[in-house]
């Protein structure tokens, strides 16, 4: 029809999509691939502190999560979780919250329980309810109390750096005797067993006792900053956990100063950071609007105080989180953004 | 800085065309009308084949109150009026005008009409006849805003210089290059309504702009006896051009839901509407032409052009060297919430703000992943919806529960799918959803 029908290029037939052509280039696997990379450094902590041996402990259970993938995912979902890298993220966690002298074959089954109890019953990535990995913790710790609450001492103090744990290499079901090893108190147990506070400086470069990748509070620190600052995940969760901790503990700390421990040593001590930074902040478990980001971290912060200073276990990050991840459905009904003109009623 | 909350920053892109100077697109040999150029109802052909027309002359004229008169852009004769492809797709009636080869082409002319003496009913009536739709892109008639109902009263004139779209740059260039008729339709529109502010809205990115409007403000400062221009610059963000996000921006007021900007006392029009006004009452050229951004990655010659309404994509592409070998998809608008084209033999309409290609890498169906509930669409949306929870409601059929989340708030600008990391197409199943909903004949208000 047109004079100008050109002898130009023209493509055979143009595509049509709707709007929009254009997106951000962040994407869910490079998210995930981030997070990994973020691990690196707290991998790479948990063999300085605990010797070559963190790095068994954290393939077995790898090992396990991927195994389970590939039993219980489907080939759909088994493709889908390595495109996404969240199978290898989920064991992986589930190793840096475990003791360092844990049997290996326990370890590769937490991971396992971790993404078939944790995630693929509930449909896989996106679906489910609880942090996977934590699930994974809580079964070994139901199963293997004892195990889960063993804890050594950092590499190089009793035995030799490179030495191998021989609890490592226990096998199911045989008595833990011919395998016992030194074992140590971590800053939580000296605490609300022994009355024994451990200094912060200890508890900020991470030499001592405890699961292997939450010892060194400084270096999470300073990781969940950085994460925060690439917008890995939602700054509000673990900043509300630690106002929480803060605030609430501080509190408590005037109120009762014989029982509860200063404010930087709840804050430092255990798996806070570990869990504020790396499992609290789980989008999927975690609330998908930004006040339930608030309301969510703050509960969690309040429980683990509650928890630590005066339930049974040194410890409550786990079950903090757990539970707050249960509530995460009405926390999100609760804080549904106001819409755009519809005034504080609607 | 001034700006609404939450929105997007999609990278810009402006930088092909941003400081290249408009040009006007040379004439070609024939012009599609679609008779269906705006909101409201279609025009009505009033020439029919074998008739000549002079450029400007009317060939449409308006089929009831919101439906404006359609001219001719170019001189020559009336070809065909029959059913041809409008950029939707669909085939609807237009007006075919083979251009005169021999004809200057000169710009209808006239004295400036009295606009301050005549009553308002005629001056909405004018810019009727000059058939002035919205240019922003939306192309609703603008005679309609203008004609205020009883008991209201329009206080404050927001223009529209956002122009937050990645890419297009016209009317960026249309502020640089001619910000005397910008303020010019401004302050005549702005006397006539009785408005007791006028700001024009511009983000930061188009500092010359800024600029070049405040000269032109000071310059026409006292020229009519109503207020004189403010220019505000506004943090870069998307949507920031959508009404309700520059009235929020601007005086932090929220249009409530279901209401218009009208309700807050408030009109807001295009900085190319307002040259387009200025250019009826002083000159007497009707809306014949348009400034449209050409360019994206597909594109040799990425361009700014002043192109009569009614030229066929084909050969405005041509005009800017023609498509890339691997260009595969071109849109017409916004790469946010433009409009894709299947094939080039369609013209471009009052509302056509810019014509991109895109190249096959970028045009390929991403990977689609899992929603992770990571609340990035929640931050981008600037209607505070909850797009992730619609998109699954959508996934699930649950067309009466998105209803009740307010999905019909939507106003689809495409900010939920552009902050997806799993890159789910959350806007489309909303716009499929909202469509359902309507069918259904609901809709909160």
């Amino acid at each position: 029809m047109s004079d100008l029908a050109s002898r130009e290029h023209e493509p055979d037939s143009l595509i049509l999509r709707a709007a929009p052509y254009v997106s951000r280039s962040l994407t869910t696997p490079r998210l995930m691939t981030e997070v990994l990379i973020a691990l690196v450094p707290v991998v790479a902590a948990a063999v300085v502190f605990f010797g070559p041996s963190a790095l068994l402990v954290l393939a077995a259970s790898t090992l396990g999560s991927v195994l389970a993938e590939w039993a219980f995912g489907g080939r759909r979902g088994f493709v889908a979780a390595f495109r996404d890298g969240s199978a290898p993220l989920t064991g992986l966690l589930l190793g840096l919250t475990l003791p360092p002298a844990i049997p290996l074959w326990m370890a590769v089954l937490g991971g396992a329980v971790a993404i078939a109890l944790g995630k693929t019953v509930f449909g896989g990535l996106g679906q489910n309810v609880f942090n996977p990995a934590l699930v994974g913790r809580a079964f070994l710790q139901a199963a293997f109390p004892t195990v889960l609450t063993t804890w050594s001492p950092p590499a190089g103090e009793a035995a030799p750096w490179l030495a191998w744990r021989a609890t490592n290499f226990a096998f199911p079901f045989l008595s833990r005797a011919g395998v016992d090893s030194v074992t140590a108190a971590t800053p939580l147990s000296l605490a609300k067993f022994q009355g024994v506070t451990t200094a912060v400086p200890s508890l900020l470069s991470g030499h001592t006792a405890g699961s292997l990748g939450e010892t060194s509070a400084g270096l999470l620190l300073l990781l969940g900053i950085v994460m925060a600052v690439r917008r890995l995940f939602d700054w509000r969760i673990p900043l509300a956990i630690l106002l929480a901790v803060a605030a609430f503990g501080g509190l408590l700390h005037v109120l009762l100063p014989a029982r509860c421990p200063s404010t930087l040593f709840l804050l430092f001590s255990g798996g806070l950071l570990l869990g504020a930074v790396f499992m609290a902040t789980d989008p999927v478990t975690s609330p998908v609007t930004p006040r339930g980001a608030w309301v969510f971290g703050a509960g969690i912060g309040v429980l683990v105080v509650l928890i630590r200073l005066f339930g049974g276990l040194p410890e409550g990050v786990m079950y903090a989180i757990l539970l707050m991840n249960a509530m995460v459905p009405h926390v999100d009904r609760w804080t549904q953004p106001r819409p755009f003109g519809r005034g504080r009623a609607a | 800085m001034k700006t609404f909350q939450h929105g997007v920053h999609p990278a810009e892109h402006k930088d092909a065309t941003a400081d290249s100077p408009t040009r006007r697109l040379p004439f070609v040999s024939h012009y599609v009308l679609p008779l269906a150029q705006h909101g409201g109802r279609p025009s009505k052909a009033i020439v029919t084949a074998g008739v000549r027309v002079e450029r400007g002359d009317p060939v449409a004229e308006p089929d009831g109150f919101v439906s404006t008169t359609l001219c001719a852009p170019v001189a020559g004769t009336v070809t065909a009026v029959e059913r041809r492809r409008h950029p939707s797709g669909a085939l609807v009636d237009a007006i075919e005008i083979a251009a005169d080869p021999w004809s200057p082409q000169r710009l209808p002319s006239r004295d400036p009409l009295d606009w301050a003496a005549m009553p308002l009913e005629e001056f909405v009536a004018q810019v009727q006849r000059a058939g002035i739709v919205g240019l922003g892109g939306a192309a609703f008639p603008s005679h309609v805003k203008y004609k205020v109902p009883e008991g209201r009263r329009l206080e404050r004139l927001a223009v529209n210089g956002c122009e937050c779209e990645p890419y297009l740059t016209c009317d960026h260039r249309l502020m640089v290059e001619r910000p005397e008729a910008v303020v010019r339709g401004a302050m005549i529109l702005g006397a006539k309504l009785g408005v007791r502010e006028i700001v024009v809205g511009v983000e930061a990115n188009k500092p010359d702009g800024i600029a070049a409007l405040e000269r032109a403000a000071k310059e026409a400062a006292g020229s009519t006896d109503g207020p004189t221009v403010d220019v505000v610059p506004l943090d870069v963000k998307y949507p920031q051009g959508a009404e309700k996000m520059l009235i929020r921006a601007l005086w932090r007021e929220e249009v409530p839901a279901g209401k218009l900007p009208l309700d807050l006392g408030v009109l807001v029009n295009n900085v190319q509407t307002m040259a387009a006004l200025a250019d009826w009452f002083d000159r007497g050229v009707p809306l014949i032409e348009r400034w449209l951004t050409v360019s994206g990655p597909g594109v040799r010659e990425p361009a700014n052009l002043v192109v009569p309404i009614g030229t066929s994509v084909r050969d405005i592409l041509h005009h800017c060297g023609g498509l890339l070998p691997e260009a595969r998809e071109v849109v017409l608008g916004g790469p946010m919430m433009g409009q894709p084209l299947a094939t080039l033999d369609v013209p471009v309409l009052k509302g056509t703000s810019g014509i991109l290609a895109f190249t096959e890498a970028r045009a390929a169906r991403p990977t689609e992943y899992a929603c992770l509930k990571c609340g990035r669409c929640l931050e981008a949306c600037s209607n505070f919806l909850n797009p992730s929870r619609l998109a699954r409601l959508a996934r699930a059929g649950r067309f009466d529960d998105m209803d009740r989340a307010f999905a019909m708030d939507c106003m689809e600008c495409g900010a939920c799918s552009w902050s997806c990391p799993s890159n789910i197409p959350i806007v489309q199943l909303i716009r499929v959803a909202k469509s359902e909903i309507r069918k259904h004949g609901k809709g909160t208000k």
